[in-house]
């Protein structure tokens, strides 16, 4: 277990230092959603009706930016060679890896979706539930994205290839989070449908998430 | 404790990397592993930790713990430091002692040993090759296992710190521990058994390639 805690600590730390990822996700989460309402104009009904669907578009482009650095930085300079050497079953070590990765750019984006929301004409009730659908959707982006990261580990320039792999998975997600989301802002729709399948989606994610990007980092090394 | 080798052999990229390997190594004793570049030195190390899988043949472990796999007993000195540069020199080694076992163990004993203990707070990304290499020894010493795996353990080391690294290697043998180093240079150690890749799995063409 200690071996674990201690894996959490290093990558939180390595997230906040300079040139780790946990600010550069947040600010491009904040510049996307920012450029949105220059883009479309002020028709303020068109911003607020579209809204969750940009904040959702943008938290996911934002969650996979540093995502391709997770394997790919141990690998390059050995760690992960002596992680796989290491006492600790490698699914644990992975969902330590995926919420550290999580706990540094997935939360920054929940904590600063009510900020960006003003930017889209949302008001307090479609906020809260926005807020409440990137915190339960986020980890399910995370943590499909483990799978391409750990896929992408043995290639140069993984980056793109992680993003053409991981977003068509993450359309399930994308979908029920934004479908959970409009109902705050457009109406008779119950949330609890939609949202119970989001919860589900991350449920299902964090269960295969660790066992997929495991046995994909057992064997690209050999 | 006996850490033996049964007609082992490595399969890498399409090509036959060796075949045929045979030794034993028991406590207190090294072994050396010599021959050509890109004789398999690396390969029979990264084989005998699992990070290379088997193709034929065994490894055998007698009188190790049975809970744990050879991997789990065994230290990897590797080509790369596996030091992250934005932590500090102690933070470093500190996530390695807690990762790998050791728990809170105090790590300045270690440091100290290898020389780097005035330098603890610095980031890892200002040390030189040199001391990034200490710094990763230190890890060996930092958390107790039997079984040392040294990859070029003396590159880019200066002649005191390579002096004091056969120093380590020999106080680790005489606690009983087993040490494989492949290398290139002689490394001053005394009782030492040597295994020469690179004959029995070079190809013709090979043969009148660059020798070191």
């Amino acid at each position: 277990m200690s071996a674990l805690a201690a894996l959490l600590v290093r990558d939180m730390r390595i997230a906040v230092r300079v040139g780790g990822g946990a600010l550069m996700g947040v600010l491009f989460f904040l510049v996307v959603v920012t450029l949105v309402p220059f883009a479309l104009g002020p028709d303020l009904a068109l911003l607020k009706r579209i809204g969750p669907a940009i904040l959702w578009l943008a938290a996911l482009l934002a969650s996979l930016l540093a995502l391709d650095r997770l394997f790919a930085a141990d690998h390059e300079d050995g760690s992960l060679d002596l992680i796989l050497m290491s006492r600790a079953p490698l699914e644990l070590v992975v969902l330590v890896k995926g919420f550290a990765h999580w706990l540094t750019t997935g939360l920054p984006l929940v904590l600063a979706a009510p900020l960006t929301g003003l930017f889209l004409n949302l008001d307090a009730p479609a906020e809260g539930v926005l807020v409440l659908t990137l915190l339960v959707g986020t980890p399910a982006l995370t943590f499909i994205g483990l799978i391409g990261a750990a896929i992408a580990v043995a290639l140069r320039r993984g980056g793109l290839l992680l993003a053409v792999l991981v977003l068509p998975l993450t359309v399930p997600v994308l979908i029920f989070g934004v479908a959970a989301a409009n109902t705050a802002v457009a109406g008779p729709v119950p949330f609890g449908t939609p949202f119970t399948v989001l919860c589900a989606l991350t449920l299902a994610s964090l269960v295969i998430g660790p066992f997929a990007a495991a046995a994909a980092l057992r064997q690209e090394l050999e | 404790m006996r850490l033996s080798a049964i007609d082992l052999a490595c399969h890498r990229g399409g090509r036959d990397v060796f075949a045929g390997v045979n030794f034993a190594v028991a406590s207190g004793e090294a072994l050396l592993v010599t021959g050509r570049n890109g004789a398999g030195k690396s390969s029979l190390l990264r084989t005998v930790v699992g990070l290379v899988r088997v193709a034929a043949g065994k490894l055998v472990l007698e009188d190790g713990d049975r809970e744990l796999t050879i991997a789990e007993q065994a230290h990897y000195l590797g080509h790369q430091d596996a030091l992250k540069p934005s932590l500090s020199v102690a933070e470093n080694l500190r996530f390695w002692a807690g990762f790998l076992g050791a728990g809170a163990a105090d790590i300045r004993p270690s440091l100290e040993t290898v020389g780097l203990d005035e330098l603890a707070d610095l980031p890892a990304a200002y040390l030189s090759a040199g001391q990034r290499r200490r710094l990763s020894i230190a890890r060996l010493l930092a958390v107790k296992r039997p079984i040392w795996l040294l990859d070029e353990p003396t590159s880019t080391l200066d002649a005191a710190a390579q002096e004091r690294l056969v120093g380590l290697m020999r106080s680790h043998l005489t606690e009983g521990g087993i040490i494989l180093a492949a290398t290139h240079a002689a490394i001053g150690l005394d009782a030492v058994q040597e295994l020469k890749l690179g004959r029995t799995s070079a190809s013709p063409q090979d043969r009148g390639g660059l020798r070191s």
